[in-house]
C-alpha cells in the first residue's frame, strides 16, 4: 500500500493553529452525527420498556433492561434463521460477484481480444439504459422461478457495470504488460494467467469490491421486499423491514391488541427493534474499519478514467 | 463468435490494431466471459423486453410464457406515455425526482470536496483517519437501519427532538404529518450517508497529485487555500466531472430507501413531498395497482431520459475540456 501523502506530518507549507483547530472542529462534529446514532440506538435498545413509555427515548435512561435481549434469544429459532439466510447470501453472493466481476473485467483488460469493443459495449449500455423494474420483475417470478428463494438476492445483485468498469480499469493501469505476454510465451494460458499471476496482484482491488459487495448483500431488503413472503427466507434487513410494518399495523388496528396473545403485549417491541438493529449493525461496525486501508487504496483506481 | 459485427469493427478502427485471425487466446478469453455474459443477457438484456411492453396492452396468453405473452399482446402506440404524462401525479412526480436529485448533485459534490479538502490539511494523521472511519460508516448502513435512526429522533411522543423541544417548553410536533420539513430532513439524511464515500473518492485522487506542485506553489508564496484552488482542485477537476456526469444521468432516478424508508413507509401525509418516480413504480408493482404497460411507459421513460442526460452532458463536457468526458 501506498504511502499516503495527505496526512504526512511534514511541517512547512501547514495551515496555521487556529485554523487546524478549526477544521477539527467542523470535521469532529460531523463524524460524531456519523457515528453517534449508533450509541443512540444501542442505548435504547438497553433501556426498560418502562422507562422508554414514560420518558421516551433517553440519551441517559431511567432503567436499564436486558430484556430485549432476552425476548431476541426466545425468539432465536427466527433470529438464527435469518441470519443464516444473511450470512449464505452474503457469503456467496459476494463470491459468485467477485468471480463474474474479475473475470470479466481481466477479459476486457485485455486489448488484443477481438471480441473486446462488443463486449465493453455490453457491459457499458445497462449503466445507463434498463428494461425497467416491471419486466425484471416478471421474468424473474414467472420465467426463472426465483420468487420465494434465496437465489433471487444472490443472482440478481451480483454483478454490476460499474464494478467491472473499475476491474478493467486497475488491471489495465497495475498488471504489467510483460508479466502478461512473458507468462503467454511459457505457454500459460489466460485463465492460468489469471489466477496465478494477476489475481494475486489485484488483492486491494478485490480486498475493495469484495468488501462492498458484502455490505450490499448483508444490507439488502427491497429485492426481499418483492419477491420473499415466507418467513423461514427472511433475512435479517427483511426481517427488520417486516416487523416495522408489523407494529405498525397492530398500533393502529386496537382490536388487534385483544386478540393477540399476552406474549405479544408483553414483549418490549420497541427496545427490541433496535437491538435487532444491533444485531445488524455491529458485524458492519467490526469488519469495516479493517478493510479501510484497502478500499481507500482500491477507490483510487476506481476514480481514474475507464 | 467468429462473425464481427459492425461495432466490433469500430471499436477494433479505434483502436488501430492489426485485424489477425482468430486465435486459441480469443476462445480462451471469450470462455472466461461467458458467465458474465451470460448473467448480463439474463439480468439485463431479457428485460428490455420491458421496453417493448411499453407500448402494449399486456394480456397473458394461455399456453404462452411471459416472454410470448408480450409479443402476442397488442399494440397501443403510445397510449401508457400518454396515460403517465397525463396524470394528476406527473408534474408532482416530475418535480419531486428532479429537484431533490439536482440538490443532491449539487451538495454530492461541494460537500465531499470541501470535506477532502479539509481533512488532508489537519496536523494529527491519526484524528484524520479517526474521523474518516466515522464518516464513513453510514455508507455501510442499509436505509432501513438508518429509517430506525431517524425513528428514534422525530418519533413525536418518545423521540429526541420532541424531548429537547419539551425541554425549551415548545409543542411537540408530529413530524411523520407535517410534510414542510420533510424536503430538509431527506436532504440532510442524504448528505449524512453519501459524505463520507464521496470524501473518500476525492482524497484518493488528492493523494495521485505530485507533491512538487505544493512545494512549487508554497515557494512561489501561495497560501493554503490559494494552493487547494489553484493546484488541487484543478487535479482532481476529472474525477469531479466524471462523478458529475454520471450523476447527471441519474438527474430522472431516485433512491427508493431513502423516500421510502427515512419516511416510515411514505404515509399520505408525505405523499406530495416525498414521491417520486421510483416510489411510484415500485408501490405500484408491489400493490400492483398499476398495468405492466404504464409501469413500464415510466420506467422507460427514466431510461430514455438518463441516457439523453448522459450524452448530452459527455458531449458539453468534450467541448469544454475534452480530457474529462466520459464517453
Amino acid at each position: 500500500m501506498k504511502e499516503n501523502r495527505p496526512y504526512s506530518g511534514k511541517k512547512f507549507n501547514q495551515i496555521g493553529h487556529a485554523t487546524n483547530i478549526l477544521f477539527n472542529i467542523i470535521l469532529l462534529t460531523f463524524a460524531l452525527l456519523c457515528a453517534l446514532p449508533v450509541v443512540y440506538i444501542f442505548i435504547i435498545s438497553i433501556s426498560s420498556e418502562s422507562s422508554l413509555r414514560q420518558y421516551g427515548y433517553r440519551i441517559i435512561p431511567e432503567s436499564l433492561s436486558m430484556d430485549a435481549y432476552r425476548f431476541l434469544w426466545n425468539e432465536r429459532s427466527q433470529i438464527f434463521r435469518s441470519l443464516f439466510n444473511s450470512v449464505t447470501v452474503t457469503v456467496s453472493g459476494t463470491l459468485l460477484g467477485l468471480s463474474l466481476t474479475t473475470l470479466m473485467g481481466y477479459v476486457l483488460s485485455r486489448h488484443e481480444y477481438r471480441l473486446n469493443g462488443f463486449l465493453t459495449w455490453l457491459v457499458f449500455i445497462p449503466m445507463m439504459f434498463s428494461g425497467g423494474m416491471v419486466a425484471s420483475y416478471v421474468i424473474n417470478r414467472n420465467l426463472y422461478h426465483l420468487s420465494n428463494t434465496l437465489w433471487v438476492i444472490i443472482l440478481t445483485m451480483a454483478c454490476s457495470p460499474f464494478n467491472i468498469t473499475i476491474c478493467t480499469t486497475f488491471f489495465k493501469t497495475t498488471i504489467p504488460e510483460g508479466i502478461v505476454e512473458s507468462a503467454k510465451i511459457e505457454g500459460a494460458g489466460h485463465f492460468y494467467i489469471f489466477v496465478k499471476v494477476v489475481l494475486p496482484i489485484a488483492k486491494p482491488l478485490l480486498a475493495t469490491i469484495g468488501l462492498f459487495l458484502c455490505f450490499e448483500y448483508w444490507n439488502e431488503w427491497s429485492t426481499s421486499m418483492l419477491y420473499i413472503n415466507k418467513k423461514e427466507l427472511y433475512t435479517l434487513q427483511a426481517m427488520l423491514n417486516g416487523i416495522l410494518a408489523n407494529i405498525e399495523f397492530i398500533a393502529s388496528n386496537p382490536q388487534m391488541l385483544v386478540s393477540n396473545a399476552q406474549y405479544v403485549k408483553s414483549m418490549p417491541s420497541e427496545s427490541m427493534r433496535m437491538a435487532i438493529v444491533m444485531v445488524i449493525v455491529i458485524p458492519i461496525c467490526c469488519v469495516y474499519p479493517f478493510f479501510q486501508k484497502y478500499f481507500v487504496g482500491g477507490m483510487t483506481i476506481g476514480a481514474v478514467k475507464g | 463468435m467468429g462473425r464481427y459485427s459492425n461495432s466490433e469493427k469500430k471499436g477494433e478502427a479505434k483502436r488501430k490494431r492489426k485485424r489477425g485471425r482468430w486465435r486459441k487466446s480469443d476462445t480462451e478469453l471469450s470462455f472466461m466471459a461467458l458467465p458474465t455474459v451470460v448473467w448480463f443477457l439474463a439480468f439485463s438484456y431479457l428485460p428490455f423486453m420491458g421496453i417493448l411492453l411499453a407500448f402494449k396492452e399486456f394480456k397473458h396468453m394461455p399456453g404462452h410464457n411471459f416472454l410470448g405473452s408480450i409479443l402476442l399482446s397488442e399494440w397501443v402506440g403510445l397510449d401508457n406515455f400518454r396515460y403517465f404524462f397525463m396524470s394528476d401525479n406527473m408534474l408532482m412526480l416530475l418535480r419531486n425526482t428532479v429537484c431533490y436529485s439536482a440538490v443532491f448533485l449539487i451538495l454530492g459534490t461541494v460537500i465531499p470536496v470541501t470535506f477532502a479538502l479539509i481533512i488532508q490539511e489537519i496536523h494529527s494523521r491519526w484524528k484524520a483517519k479517526a474521523y474518516q472511519t466515522m464518516m464513513f460508516l453510514p455508507r455501510f448502513l442499509s436505509w432501513v437501519i438508518v429509517a430506525y435512526f431517524t425513528y428514534a429522533l422525530l418519533q413525536p411522543d418518545k423521540g429526541l427532538v420532541n424531548q429537547i423541544l419539551a425541554l425549551f417548553g415548545k409543542e411537540k410536533v408530529m413530524w411523520y404529518s407535517e410534510p414542510a420539513f420533510w424536503p430538509f430532513f431527506l436532504v440532510a439524511m442524504n448528505v449524512w450517508k453519501g459524505t463520507g464515500n464521496g470524501m473518500v473518492i476525492y482524497l484518493a485522487a488528492i493523494a495521485g497529485i505530485d507533491q512538487e506542485l505544493y512545494d512549487a506553489a508554497s515557494v512561489d508564496g501561495a497560501s493554503k487555500f490559494q494552493q487547494a484552488i489553484h493546484v488541487t482542485l484543478p487535479c482532481i477537476r476529472v474525477t469531479i466531472i466524471i462523478l458529475f456526469i454520471l450523476s447527471v444521468g441519474s438527474l430522472f432516478r431516485s433512491d427508493f430507501g431513502l423516500f421510502y424508508q427515512v419516511t416510515q413507509g411514505l404515509p399520505s401525509a408525505l405523499n406530495k413531498v416525498a414521491s417520486t418516480f421510483d416510489t411510484y413504480i415500485y408501490l405500484a408493482m408491489y400493490k400492483g395497482s398499476l398495468s405492466m404497460g404504464r409501469q413500464s411507459a415510466a420506467s422507460v421513460f427514466q431510461s430514455v431520459t438518463s441516457t439523453v442526460l448522459i450524452l448530452a452532458t459527455n458531449w458539453i463536457v468534450s467541448k469544454i475540456d475534452d480530457d474529462s468526458r466520459l464517453l
